[in-house]
Formats: C-alpha cells, sequence, structure tokens
C-alpha cells in the first residue's frame, strides 16, 4: 500500500453549547492512500460533515492528529491555515457557494488570486478547468443564468483549478436531480481516474457513492 | 485580494440600500463643501479687492476704515512722501477717501442692509486696476452724481443705472456702473468726495491709499510714518488690509459649518454602518465560502472596508458635484470685520474637493470597520451553516 | 390592535440594525434640534425687547451720531415718558478676539428705563458715583474673570487713546434671556475727553431710547419723532426696540438662512437611514408577507405591521434624540454662555422633531409597503435566499 496521503489519528471533536459538552466525533483513525475516492456516508448528524471541515482545515479537533500529506494541520495558525488551504484543498458544497455577483470565469479564477500566477497563466488554468467541466461556453454567464447541474460543475472547476491535494466535496448532489447527478459523479470518477485526483465525498445518497472506491460509514461519531 | 469587481458589484446589485447610503453621505459632504466654498469666496473676494503694488493708511487702532479718522493736515503730510508713484498726469497716484455706511433697502425684499459709501477722487479708479466702469459714465465734480458697484445695483433700490438714491439728505443720481471683477469694490457706491464730505457733515478723511513707486519701499515708508510723532496712523499693505477683513466672518462661517457638518457625518455614519451589517450578514454564507477557498481574515476585512469607503466614495463625489453648482451662486452678507455688505460667489478649488473627498472616505471608514471586523470574525463552519 | 405584539418583536429581530436605526435618528434628531436652539438663541434678544420701548437714531445709519440736544425735544414729544441715550464705544481688550459690546450711557436714566438688569444698590450708587466705573454682566465678568474694583483698560477703535476704567458693580439679569454681557460706563467720561481733543465730536450720542407710556401708540410716536426732526440735517429713525435689536441681528441672516437649510438636509438624512432600514427589512421579509398572505392575512394588516414598525423606531428615535438633545443643549449653553445668551430648547422644537419623527416614519414605510402589497403569494414563497 503506498504512503498514505491522509491520517487521521484518535481524533475526537466536540462542541460546547453553553455549558453542555456535544461530542461529535469520538476517536476516529482512518487513512486514505493517495489518488483514492473515498465516500462517507451516514445519517445526518453522524458527524461526516465535521470530519471534512476538519480535513479541510477550517474546524479544528478537540484532541488527536491530522496528517495531510505529512503535515499536521491542527497545528498550524490561523494564518497559515489559509495558506495552507488555498495550496492543498478545493472543495465543493452542496449549495455551491458561487458569488452571484462573479460570473462562472471569475468563480474559478478566485482561488488563483491567492497564488503568484500572472493574468495570462490564470487565463489559461480557469479556461483549462472549465473545459474539463464541459462549461467553455459559459464562462461570461453569472450563476442565476446556470442550471444547479450547471453551477456545481463550475464550483468542481473552482475546486480543481489551483491543482490542489485533495478535493472536498460535501453531499455535491444533494441539491440536484438524479441526470445532474449523475453528471457530477462521472465528473468527479474522472478527476479520480483520469487526473488522479484523492477525492473525500460526503453523502447520503447511495446513488453517488456507488461511484466511490471506498465507502466507510459514520454512525453517532464513530467510523466502521 | 479580493478582486475590486466582486466589491463593486456588490454595491450596485444592492441598488436601493447603496443608493440610500450613498445618498445620505452626499448631503453631509455637500453641506461641509458649501461651507469650504462659502468661506474661501468671501475671503478670496477680499482678497481679490487689495493691490499688492498699493498702500492703505488708517487711523492707529482703528481696524477698519470704519472707525478711521484722519485729519487733513495729517493727510497732506503723508501725500508728500517721496515713495509715491507718479499718476499720469505728473500728480502722485494718491487718493484721499471716506467711508461710510448707510442703510438701504433690498429692491425685492425690501431688507435693510449696510452699505459703503466712498467718497473717492479722481485718482482712485486709477489706483485700483481691478475695477473699471463698463456702463454709463464716470462722476462729474461738484453734482450729486454716483457710480453704483454692480452687485449694489441688482441688489438695491434706487441703485441702478440712471436712478435716483437718498442719503445724507441728498438725492443722489447714478450714472455710472463700477465692475471691480468680482472684488469687494462690486458692493459699494462712488461718488466725489467733497460732496460727501459735505453731505455727511464730515470735515475728515477715513483712509489715504497710494501707489508704491517701489513696493520694496514699503517698509521704510511704514516705518517713517507710524514713527512720527505728527502721525497717530497706521500703514499697510491693501492686500493684507483686506484680506484681514475676511477672518472673522469667514473663521465663523468655517467653524460652524465643521461643527455642524460632523454632527451630521455622524448620522450618515450610522447609516452607512446599518447598510455594512446588512451587507455582511446577507453574504454570511459567500464569507465562509471564501475563507474555505483560503482567503485569509484580513482580505476579508479589506473587501469590506474597501465597499464602505467605496460607498462613501461615490457620496463624497455626488456632494461635490451637487456642491459645484453653487459655484454660480453669487450671493450677498454682512462682513461682521466691515458690517457692511458684501456680495461674493461659492468658490470652489482643488483643496476643497480634496478634503469633500477626504471626508466622506473616511466617513465610509469609520461606518464600515466594524462590520467589516465582525464580518472578518466569523468561523468559517458557522457562516458555510449560515442561509 | 392584534398585530402589535408582532410589530414589537419584528421590529427587535435585528437588535444591532434596529439599535443602529435608533442611534442614527437621534443623533440627527440632536443635530436639528441644536441648529433651532441656535436660530432661537440668536433671535432672543429681540425676544427680549420691551414693546413700550423705541429706539431713535440716525436715518443714515447706525454709524452717525445724534446731538444730544435732541433729549429735551424728545421729552416734549406726546407719549414720550422718559429718554435715555446711549453710544457704541467698540473698544478693544488686550486683542481684538476679546470682541464684547461697550455702551457709553447716561448713568443717570439708562437703568431707569432697563429695569431688567439688576444690580445692587451699593455698587450702583458707587457706580454713579465715579466718572471711570463701568457696570459689567455677569457672564462678561466670569469670562475674563473681572471682580469689583478691578482696573480695566480698552483701546479706543472709535475713540482714540486708551481707556482706563474700575469695575463698580457686576450686573445680573431680571430674565434667562436678558443680556449679561455688556459693559456699560459714563457717557460724559468719553465726552469730556473728546470735548478736549475733538471738540467736533462732543456733544454726540449714537441713539436715543424713548419709554413710552402706551405700547399700542408705538407707530404714531416713531412717526411724530422722525416728523420732528425731518429736513433737519440730521434725520431720525424711531422704531420699536425689537426691529432696532432685529436690524442688528440681520448681519447673520445669510448664516441663519444656511443653517435653515441644513435642518431640511437633516431631516432628509434621518428619512434616508430610516428607509434603507425598512427597504432592507422588507426585502428579507417578503416571503414571510407572502405566507401571511396564505394564512388570510390582508394586505391592510401587511400595512399596518410595516407601518407600525417604522412608526415604533421613527418614535423611539425621535424621543430618544429629544432626551440627548435637552442634555446637549444644556453643555452647549455652559460652553457658549460667555458668547450667547438664552440658548435654551424652544419648546417648539420639541415638537418639531416628534412631527419629523412622524413624517419620516410615514414615508419610510411607503416603498416597503409598495412591495409587500405587490407580491404575489407564489412569488414570495418562491424566493429562499
Amino acid at each position: 500500500m503506498p504512503e498514505p496521503i491522509v491520517q487521521v489519528e484518535n481524533v475526537s471533536k466536540s462542541y460546547y453549547r453553553d455549558s453542555l459538552e456535544i461530542p461529535v466525533l469520538h476517536d476516529i483513525s482512518l487513512e486514505i492512500p493517495r489518488a483514492e475516492f473515498l465516500a462517507l456516508m451516514g445519517p445526518s448528524g453522524s458527524g461526516k460533515t465535521t470530519l471534512l471541515n476538519l480535513l479541510a482545515g477550517i474546524d479544528q479537533p478537540t484532541s488527536g492528529h491530522l496528517l495531510v500529506a505529512g503535515k499536521d494541520i491542527a497545528s498550524l495558525s490561523d494564518g497559515d491555515l489559509a495558506k495552507w488551504r488555498s495550496e492543498n484543498i478545493g472543495m465543493v458544497f452542496q449549495f455551491y457557494n458561487l458569488m452571484p455577483v462573479l460570473t462562472a470565469y471569475e468563480n474559478v479564477e478566485l482561488p488563483l488570486l491567492l497564488t503568484k500566477l500572472s493574468r495570462k497563466e490564470r487565463r489559461k488554468h480557469v479556461e483549462t478547468a472549465l473545459s474539463i467541466v464541459g462549461l467553455a461556453d459559459r464562462m461570461k454567464h453569472y450563476p442565476r443564468q446556470l442550471s444547479g447541474g450547471q453551477e456545481q460543475r463550475v464550483a468542481i472547476a473552482r475546486a480543481v483549478v489551483s491543482d490542489p491535494t485533495l478535493v472536498l466535496a460535501d453531499e455535491p448532489t444533494g441539491d440536484l436531480d438524479r441526470k445532474s447527478t449523475d453528471e457530477i459523479m462521472s465528473m468527479l470518477s474522472r478527476l479520480n481516474s483520469e487526473f488522479g485526483k484523492t477525492i473525500i465525498m460526503v453523502t447520503h445518497d447511495p446513488r453517488a457513492a456507488k461511484a466511490a472506491h471506498i465507502v466507510r460509514h459514520l454512525d453517532k461519531g464513530e467510523l466502521s | 485580494m479580493i478582486p475590486v469587481s466582486y466589491t463593486v458589484r456588490n454595491i450596485i446589485n444592492h441598488k436601493i440600500t447603496s443608493a440610500l447610503t450613498i445618498l445620505g453621505v452626499s448631503l453631509v459632504v455637500f453641506v461641509f463643501a458649501a461651507v469650504l466654498m462659502m468661506s474661501t469666496g468671501l475671503r478670496e473676494t477680499l482678497v481679490a479687492t487689495g493691490s499688492d503694488d498699493n498702500a492703505i493708511v488708517i487711523r492707529q487702532a482703528s481696524l477698519t476704515e470704519v472707525q478711521s479718522i484722519i485729519p487733513r493736515d495729517q493727510a497732506d503730510i503723508v501725500k508728500t512722501s517721496p515713495e509715491i508713484a507718479v499718476a499720469t498726469d505728473g500728480l502722485p497716484l494718491f487718493t484721499k477717501e471716506i467711508y461710510v455706511l448707510i442703510t438701504l433697502l433690498n429692491r425685492h425684499d425690501g431688507d435693510k442692509a449696510n452699505v459703503v459709501v466712498r467718497g473717492v477722487s479722481d485718482k482712485s479708479l486709477e489706483l485700483r486696476p481691478n475695477a473699471t466702469l463698463v456702463e454709463g459714465r464716470m462722476w462729474r465734480e461738484g453734482t450729486s452724481e454716483i457710480i453704483a458697484g454692480k452687485s449694489i445695483a441688482e441688489r438695491f433700490a434706487g441703485c441702478g443705472l440712471g436712478e435716483t438714491v437718498r442719503f445724507g439728505a441728498r438725492d443722489w443720481t447714478v450714472v455710472g456702473i463700477l465692475d471691480a471683477g468680482g472684488s469687494g469694490f462690486d458692493s459699494e457706491l462712488w461718488g466725489d468726495i467733497d460732496q460727501m464730505m459735505d453731505a455727511f457733515r464730515r470735515p475728515v478723511y477715513s483712509s489715504l491709499t497710494f501707489r508704491l513707486a517701489d513696493p520694496s519701499s514699503f517698509v521704510a515708508l511704514r516705518d517713517r510714518i507710524e514713527d512720527d510723532p505728527r502721525l497717530p496712523l497706521e500703514v499697510k499693505r491693501e492686500k493684507e488690509y483686506y484680506a484681514d477683513q475676511s477672518r472673522s466672518t469667514a473663521g465663523f462661517v468655517s467653524i460652524l459649518g465643521t461643527v455642524v457638518s460632523i454632527v451630521f457625518a455622524c448620522a450618515a455614519i450610522v447609516g452607512a454602518m446599518i447598510t455594512m451589517f446588512a451587507a455582511v450578514a446577507n453574504r454570511t454564507r459567500e464569507i465562509g465560502t471564501l475563507r474555505a477557498l483560503g482567503f485569509s481574515r484580513l482580505s476579508i476585512l479589506n473587501a469590506f472596508l474597501l465597499e464602505a469607503m467605496l460607498i462613501a466614495l461615490a457620496g463624497g463625489i455626488l456632494g461635490i458635484a451637487a456642491a459645484a453648482t453653487l459655484s454660480f451662486v453669487r450671493i450677498s452678507m454682512t462682513n461682521w470685520d466691515t458690517f457692511s455688505e458684501l456680495a461674493f460667489n461659492f468658490q470652489l478649488t482643488p483643496g476643497i474637493v480634496l478634503r469633500a473627498i477626504l471626508f466622506a472616505v473616511v466617513m465610509g471608514f469609520i461606518g464600515g470597520v466594524l462590520p467589516a471586523v465582525r464580518a472578518s470574525m466569523k468561523r468559517i463552519v458557522d457562516s458555510l451553516r449560515a442561509v | 390592535m392584534k398585530l402589535l405584539k408582532l410589530v414589537l418583536r419584528n421590529s427587535f429581530r435585528h437588535r444591532l440594525r434596529t439599535s443602529l436605526t435608533i442611534l442614527g435618528l437621534a443623533l440627527a434628531v440632536v443635530a436639528f434640534g441644536l441648529i433651532q436652539t441656535f436660530i432661537a438663541a440668536w433671535y432672543s434678544q429681540a425676544a427680549a425687547a420691551a414693546p413700550d420701548r423705541l429706539v431713535t437714531r440716525h436715518a443714515a445709519s447706525i454709524v452717525f451720531t445724534l446731538p444730544l440736544s435732541y433729549k429735551e425735544q424728545l421729552l416734549k414729544i406726546d407719549g414720550v415718558e422718559q429718554v435715555t441715550y446711549g453710544n457704541w464705544f467698540g473698544g478693544v481688550y488686550v486683542d481684538p478676539q476679546n470682541f464684547f459690546p461697550q455702551f457709553a450711557i447716561d448713568a443717570t436714566t439708562y437703568f431707569e428705563i432697563y429695569p431688567e438688569f439688576i444690580v445692587e444698590p451699593d455698587q450702583y450708587e458707587a457706580f454713579l458715583g465715579e466718572r471711570r466705573a463701568a457696570l459689567v454682566g455677569r457672564a462678561l465678568a466670569d469670562r475674563f474673570g473681572w471682580k469689583v474694583g478691578d482696573m480695566i483698560t480698552l483701546i479706543g477703535t472709535i475713540y482714540p487713546g486708551d481707556w482706563d476704567f474700575v469695575i463698580r458693580g457686576i450686573y445680573t439679569g431680571k430674565e434667562e434671556i436678558t443680556d449679561e454681557g455688556t459693559f456699560y460706563f459714563h457717557w460724559e467720561y468719553v465726552d469730556e475727553a473728546m470735548k478736549q481733543q475733538m471738540p467736533g465730536r462732543a456733544g454726540q450720542i449714537g441713539w436715543f431710547v424713548l419709554q413710552i407710556d402706551n405700547p399700542d401708540r408705538a407707530a404714531a410716536i416713531s412717526t411724530a419723532v422722525d416728523e420732528r426732526f425731518s429736513n433737519s440735517w440730521a434725520e431720525t429713525l424711531t422704531e420699536t426696540e425689537e426691529a432696532f435689536t432685529l436690524s442688528f441681528i440681520q448681519f447673520a441672516a445669510a448664516i441663519i438662512a444656511g443653517l435653515r437649510v441644513v435642518s431640511v438636509l437633516i431631516v432628509g438624512v434621518i428619512l434616508l437611514v430610516l428607509a434603507n432600514t425598512m427597504v432592507m427589512t422588507a426585502r428579507e421579509r417578503i416571503s414571510e408577507y407572502a405566507f401571511m398572505k396564505t394564512l388570510g392575512f390582508r394586505s391592510y394588516h401587511l400595512i399596518g405591521l410595516i407601518l407600525g414598525e417604522s412608526f415604533f423606531i421613527s418614535f423611539v428615535g425621535g424621543i430618544v434624540g429629544i432626551g440627548l438633545l435637552a442634555l446637549v443643549a444644556r453643555l452647549v449653553a455652559a460652553a457658549l454662555s460667555n458668547y450667547l445668551y438664552g440658548f435654551a430648547v424652544p419648546q417648539s422644537t420639541y415638537f418639531h422633531a416628534l412631527a419629523v419623527a412622524f413624517v419620516v416614519g410615514l414615508a419610510a414605510a411607503i416603498f416597503p409597503i409598495q412591495r409587500a402589497i405587490r407580491i404575489r403569494i407564489v412569488e414570495g414563497l418562491r424566493v429562499v435566499d
């Protein structure tokens, strides 16, 4: 087995509401090899989104270690974490989270503004990413002029444009019809098989989970 | 780092809210600029009244011509000063004048105002290069004829060309109109000094004005006259003398105006704050997304501050544009230093534009800073969950 | 109204926004009120004028003097009970910035006609008994820290030379709006010096004050006075004390007019702030309004809801502003007491502020109401974010 790109070691996460402790994840350990496509399934409230957020570096574990490409992200400062995210993480959300005032092109370009790339280089990357998701002809469209499936494809282009280490998807098909779901899943599969992207996807849709190579189940904060 | 187009398009997208906020800022900037334009206009008008080469003599400690009294013998001593330039007719370019205030009625609303009557000599016009006779003719010696500054001719009953006005127990006919290029002389009535002295029963002069052959001889001349025990007089450069007269009124206008603008600005700042807090609340999920993409807290802070400052800048530009139309407005008010009416224009200068724009941007900054901090402090996980 | 509870709850849904709006309105109301109070204070001198006093001055302008000999002739005019006179001195105390009015007056008659100036009998006696004595207002004395017995020198601008005075009394005003900032001294003091130095200027006074028997006859007596001196070389102009004072106050007319414009603009800002809040609120609640319509609420219910919220915020803002204004005005009055008298918020200003709150509350609700009425249920519910 190749060197794992993600190592989750004894991670626990609790939230505090008033002085009440609400445990969400309990002593989770998980290893994900490079170029893997993993689906995290489980009922709502099982903690799967929390685990994904921890991997994305937008939330911090209560205890344990999270290593991504050998780096312990639980110990990074807020500012370093932001920089780390821009270089290593591409995220896809259930409700796409595109900036409504920016065009498809500009939305995809956003993560590249955090790099040192020139305008010309950015243009090349954005055009490539948009053509991979089949939306090269929709560059000048605003999100409200696109269908839900198209919006999610723009979001996927945005997630991969900076060539991140990990692509994290949180219920990427949760708001889509069946036809669009199939489109999105085949696109993620292609990113995994053709471009070797490591993908971790949270879903409760078995149809979507079929595209993944490994399916893990979370229930009440424990991995099975 | 977050693209400016994101900020600008968000402003445009919330048309009504942005427009209301911009209008609020523009009202404040309008008032602020108008006040500065008013005091500048007043000051510039008086500065333009005096000439650099001229000196004016008034009684010691009398501050202005209104209070000044100069007996004939003292005037004659001053007249023999060698520094005085020679006029075309070979005589000194020198004039003795009297300056009195009379009450006249406004042509339009009948309000009373104090107007300057200046008893002048044949050299007075030559000494004021900014003043020319544009209509009619000069007064004739020994008659009750006067010429009127164009602001006075327009505003006061009986002061138009060919009209008759009564003061000093006489009727005076206006035979000419004086255009002094927007300076203080536009707000005066001029007549033969001997006639004026007779009508007002004043045997003494108010001031002496003369051209210096060599402007650099001013200091020597001043020191000699002021040290002469026979002459309890004060000598000033004409330009400085008039510039000093703007001090009280222009100063009061700018202080009062600044205080009002600042109180006024507080309300507009609160308005901007409301708008920005709403913008932050409406875009919570976008903020979370940007942060998840790797944008730092600082870049979120900057984006929202920029948004507030751009809105304020738009308000500033609108306010300045509205204030610029005031440049065409000529107003007339009492100058407190001389207690007489003075007509002047609101005057827009690059300095005022700069200050007004800066004022607007600072308003935007103050209004935007709290909402921007709130935006940058949001936790990513919570923001992403927001609807 | 049954929806009152909902109006109140709605108003506090965005606690921060509502508080800020109220703060913005209150600040604007304070600015509005201060300007109105300033204008009222400016005109308070005219308001303090007594109806039974007339002022006679030179017809050409106040800078010309009248001969004292007119006094006897004035006393002979029917209806004139007493005559006193004064003159503008225009001296500089140390620096021209320290401006305050100085009147050379006829000591024996002046304070008979002006009973609103109260001075202790022994101080008044001391003042009468000394040529160089001065009687100064309480506010003026406080401004420069003067005490009875202090020596003061004024540099004459109209009357050349240095003039020495001894403060012999400090007067206070009977009413709150009575001026306490004037410097009074003996007209004879100046006149004697003039007799010696410039005989042409001796025996001259700036204006006469006439006490008349019946205020209703003010116009007739004024005419009688001016006719008496018409065609003499010094014609007179006689008017009520109020009109005379107003002609002095008029010199700030342009600034007062400007301030009035500004106070209208402030109402504009109040409206913009509240309208902004109401527009935002309406936008956020469109789906709620649509939902209420599905429940069977009618347009007038929604109008009541929106108008109620708008009025609630505008009136709370107005009332908070009025409270702040009363407080701030007191501070400003204390700070300005040396320069401006009668800086007290006129009652009418409170009513104006409430009227503004009403109008603004109404106007700010118009646009949101239009939107709420126009929404069709289906459209409204579709708006999610």
